[in-house]
C-alpha cells in the first residue's frame, strides 16, 4: 500500500513540475500572465490619473459685426473696434478660468471641433448681445462646460453672487478610477488564467493524442487534473502578487481588507474559473473550437461583470443575471475587501455564487470529459 | 501468466463505427514470449483491434483476455503490466527527453531505471534535448522508451516505424528485437511486410476486420506454393500471351494479369524462366522488361485479396 502511495505522490510531483516547465518555457505565456495586467494597470492609471479636475475645451466664434453694447460696455469706441472689444472681454474671462481652455475659431472650424468632440461647447455672441451655446446635452462634460461657461460669462458681464460661498476640496484614496479598476483587472486575470491556462493546455494535449497516451498508463486521472489546479494556484499567487504589488507601489491602491480575505476570494475564484476552463476543454478536439467557446464564455463577463466600469450601469432587469456570473462575484468581493474592508462573513452571497459554479462545472466536466 | 500460457486471447471481437464494421469477428491467440504481427492495409481494422486490446476502445462484443486478466475487473493491474505505443502521439515538445521518461516512469510502481531506458533507445546524447528538437526516428525511439519504462510483460506497438527513413526503421527493429530477447510478449501492427517478416514469430493477415491468414511468415509464404515471383511486360504491339499457356509452363503455379503485365508465381525459377522465354520466342512476342523477386508476405496478401497491401 505504501508502495502505491509513494508512486502516487511521486507522479503528482512529476505532473505538477511538468505543468510549470510547460508554462515557464513559453515566453509568450509569461508575458500575458505577468506583463500584460501590469501594463494595462499602468496604462489605465495614466489615462485616468487624478487630475485637479477635468478642463473643458471651449470654442469661441468672434462676432462678425458690432453688437450694440449693453450697460457696462457703453463706450465711445466705434464699430467694428467695439465688437472686438466685447469679444476680448469675454475671451479674457473664459481664459482666466482654470477649468476652461478656450480657443478662438471661425464658425466652420468651431463646428468641426464640436462634431469631433475636441471642444465641449461653442460660444458665440449675436448682434442683439445674446450669448449662444452649442453643445451635446447627452454629454455630461458638455453640460458641465455649459454651466461653467455661462457662470464665467455672466460674472464678466456683471452678475454678482447673492451669498458668498467657500469650497473645501476632499480627494480620497479608494474612490479614484485606478482604485476601482485594479480589483477588476485582478478578477479578469484570475478568469483568464483559469480558462486559458487549463483550456488550451488540455485541448492541445487531446489534439496531440497525449491524453490518450497518458490514460494508457497507470496514471491517476484525478492526479492529472489536480496537477492543473495546483499549478494554477501557485501561478496565480505569483500573478496576483505581481499585479497587486505593482499597483500598490505605483498608485497607492488601498488594501483595506485583510490579506486572508483577499486570498480566500482569489482561491475560491480560481477554483470556479478552473472548473469553467475544464468544462470548456472537456470535449473540444481543436484549439480553434475551444478558443471560440472560451471567448463566448469570457466576453459577456468582460462587459457585464464590472471590470472597467460598474455593472450597476446595466438595467435592473438584468442585474440578477449579472450577479450570478462568477466574475461579478469575484470583482464585487475583491472591491468590497480592498476598497471598503468588508470582512469575510460579509461576502457569503459572492462565495455562494462561486461555490455553485465550482461544483456544477467540475461535476459536469468530469462526467463528460473526453480523454481520447 | 494465464493458465493456458497465453499472453493475449481474443475471441469473436466486433466493433463498428456507424456503418463501418472496423472489426468483424476477429480471433487471436498470442503465446507468452511471442512477437506477433497484425499485418494489413490501412483501414483493415488493425488499430481498432490493438486499441481494444489496450483497453482504450470498448468492443461491441467479444472477449479479450490479457495476461489472464480482463479490463473490466483488473484495469489498474493491467495498466501497470502493459507497455503501449500509440500510432500518433506527440509528446510534449517543451520537455526534454529525460523529463519525458521521468514523467512516464513516475506512473509505474515498478519499472526500469530512467538511465537504463534512455541508453537502451540510444538517446544518451539527447537526454537534455527538448522533444521538439528531435528527429522523427528519435521521437519514435523516445515513444518506445516511454512504452517500456514500466518494464511491461506485454508490449503493444501500433505502426512503430511508419513514416521513418530506412535507417531509423532498422534502428527501431534492433530495439524491438532486443526487447523480444528479454522474453517479453509483443503485439505489433504494420503494413510493411518486410517489418513483419523480420520481427514477427507469427503474423495474422487482417483485411476488412477479419483474420484471413495466420502463421509464421515462412509458412504463409510457403502456402503460396511458390518461392519466386516473375513479373514481365511486353512491348507494345506484341501478341498477347494466353494465361493458360503460361500456367502450363514447367514450375509455374499461378498467373495473374496486373497493370498491363503478367505476374507469375513460380516454384523453380531455373526451369520456369527458360521455358517462358521459349514460349515468347515461339509467339513472336518481345519483352519490355522482366524482373523476379523472392516471394514475400506482400505476395501472400495479393494472392489472398487480389489487392496490393499498400493500395492507396
Amino acid at each position: 500500500m505504501s508502495d502505491v502511495r509513494e508512486t502516487r505522490l511521486n507522479s503528482l510531483r512529476e505532473l505538477v513540475s511538468v505543468r510549470f516547465k510547460e508554462f515557464l518555457r513559453e515566453p509568450e505565456a509569461l508575458f500575458w500572465s505577468f506583463g500584460f495586467p501590469i501594463l494595462l494597470a499602468i496604462g489605465l492609471g495614466i489615462a485616468f490619473r487624478s487630475k485637479p479636475a477635468d478642463v473643458a475645451h471651449v470654442a469661441f466664434i468672434p462676432s462678425p459685426s458690432a453688437p450694440p453694447a449693453p450697460e457696462p460696455f457703453k463706450t465711445e469706441i466705434p464699430t467694428p473696434e467695439r465688437a472686438a472689444h466685447v469679444d476680448s472681454i469675454l475671451v479674457g474671462a473664459l481664459k482666466h478660468d482654470s477649468l476652461l481652455a478656450v480657443e478662438v475659431l471661425s464658425a466652420d472650424s468651431a463646428n468641426e471641433a464640436l462634431r469631433t468632440g475636441r471642444v465641449a461647447i461653442v460660444v458665440s455672441v449675436d448682434p442683439a448681445m445674446q450669448l449662444h451655446y452649442q453643445f451635446d446635452d447627452t454629454r455630461p462634460d458638455a453640460r458641465n462646460a455649459r454651466l461653467v461657461v455661462d457662470d464665467v460669462l455672466q460674472r464678466a458681464l456683471g452678475r454678482r453672487d447673492q451669498v458668498p460661498t467657500q469650497d473645501r476640496q476632499v480627494r480620497e484614496v479608494g474612490s479614484r478610477y485606478i482604485d476601482f479598476v485594479v480589483p477588476g483587472l485582478l478578477g479578469m486575470s484570475i478568469m483568464g488564467g483559469g480558462i486559458w491556462g487549463l483550456g488550451f493546455s488540455i485541448v492541445d494535449q487531446r489534439r496531440k493524442k497525449l491524453l490518450k497516451r497518458l490514460v494508457a498508463t497507470p496514471m491517476s486521472r484525478a492526479e492529472f487534473l489536480a496537477s492543473y489546479m495546483i499549478s494554477r494556484l501557485v501561478m496565480l499567487t505569483i500573478e496576483v502578487g505581481v499585479l497587486l504589488g505593482a499597483t500598490i507601489l505605483l498608485f497607492g491602491v488601498p488594501m483595506r481588507g485583510s490579506l486572508l480575505t483577499v486570498a480566500t476570494i482569489i482561491v475560491l475564484s480560481a477554483l470556479a474559473f478552473g472548473g469553467l476552463g475544464l468544462l470548456i476543454a472537456s470535449r473540444a478536439q481543436t484549439i480553434e473550437g475551444a478558443s471560440g467557446m472560451m471567448n463566448l464564455a469570457m466576453l459577456p463577463m468582460w462587459v457585464l461583470s464590472g471590470v472597467f466600469f460598474s455593472s450597476e450601469n446595466f438595467p435592473n432587469l438584468v442585474q440578477p443575471f449579472i450577479k450570478a456570473l462568477p466574475l461579478t462575484a469575484t470583482n464585487d468581493a475583491l472591491r468590497a475587501s480592498m476598497l471598503r474592508g468588508v470582512p469575510l462573513p460579509g461576502m457569503w452571497p459572492e462565495f455562494a455564487v462561486l461555490a455553485v459554479w465550482t461544483l456544477v462545472c467540475f461535476g459536469v466536466a468530469l462526467r463528460i470529459f473526453r480523454w481520447r | 501468466m494465464s493458465a493456458n500460457g497465453l499472453a493475449l486471447s481474443v475471441r469473436e471481437l466486433r466493433k463498428h463505427y456507424g456503418d463501418v464494421r472496423a472489426v468483424d469477428g476477429l480471433d487471436l491467440s498470442i503465446g507468452t514470449g511471442e512477437c506477433f504481427g497484425l499485418l494489413g492495409p490501412n483501414g483493415a481494422g488493425k488499430t481498432t483491434t490493438i486499441e481494444i486490446c489496450e483497453g482504450l476502445v470498448a468492443p461491441d462484443s467479444g472477449d479479450v483476455e490479457i495476461l489472464g486478466l480482463r479490463w473490466r475487473s483488473h484495469e489498474r493491474e493491467l495498466r501497470e503490466r502493459l507497455g503501449i505505443q500509440l500510432q500518433e502521439t506527440q509528446l510534449t515538445e517543451k520537455l526534454t527527453v529525460e523529463e519525458t521518461v521521468r514523467l512516464f516512469r513516475s506512473f509505474y510502481p515498478r519499472g526500469r531505471s530512467i538511465d537504463d531506458v534512455i541508453s537502451m533507445v540510444q538517446l544518451d546524447e539527447k537526454r537534455d534535448a527538448r522533444v521538439g528538437k528531435l528527429s522523427g526516428g528519435q521521437k519514435q525511439r523516445l515513444a518506445l522508451a516511454c512504452a517500456v519504462v514500466g518494464d511491461p510483460d506485454l508490449l503493444f506497438l501500433d505502426e512503430p516505424t511508419t513514416g521513418l527513413d530506412p535507417q531509423s526503421r532498422r534502428q527501431l527493429w534492433d530495439l524491438i528485437t532486443e526487447f523480444k530477447a528479454r522474453g517479453r510478449t509483443i503485439l505489433l501492427t504494420t503494413h510493411y511486410m518486410d517489418e513483419a517478416e523480420i520481427l514477427c514469430d507469427r503474423v495474422a493477415v487482417v483485411d476488412h476486420g477479419k483474420v484471413i491468414a495466420l502463421g509464421t511468415p515462412r509458412d504463409l509464404i510457403g502456402s503460396l506454393g511458390a518461392e519466386h515471383v516473375v513479373e514481365f511486360t511486353l512491348v507494345e504491339g506484341s501478341p498477347a500471351l494466353d494465361d493458360a499457356d503460361v500456367a502450363a509452363l514447367p514450375g509455374v503455379r499461378t498467373v495473374r494479369r496486373v497493370a498491363g503485365g503478367y505476374e507469375v508465381a513460380v516454384e523453380a525459377l531455373h526451369r520456369a524462366v527458360p521455358a517462358l522465354l521459349a514460349l515468347l520466342a515461339q509467339r513472336g512476342a518481345e519483352l519490355a522488361n522482366l524482373t523476379t523477386h523472392s516471394a514475400s508476405l506482400e505476395d501472400v496478401f495479393v494472392s489472398l485479396t487480389g489487392r496490393q497491401l499498400r493500395d492507396e
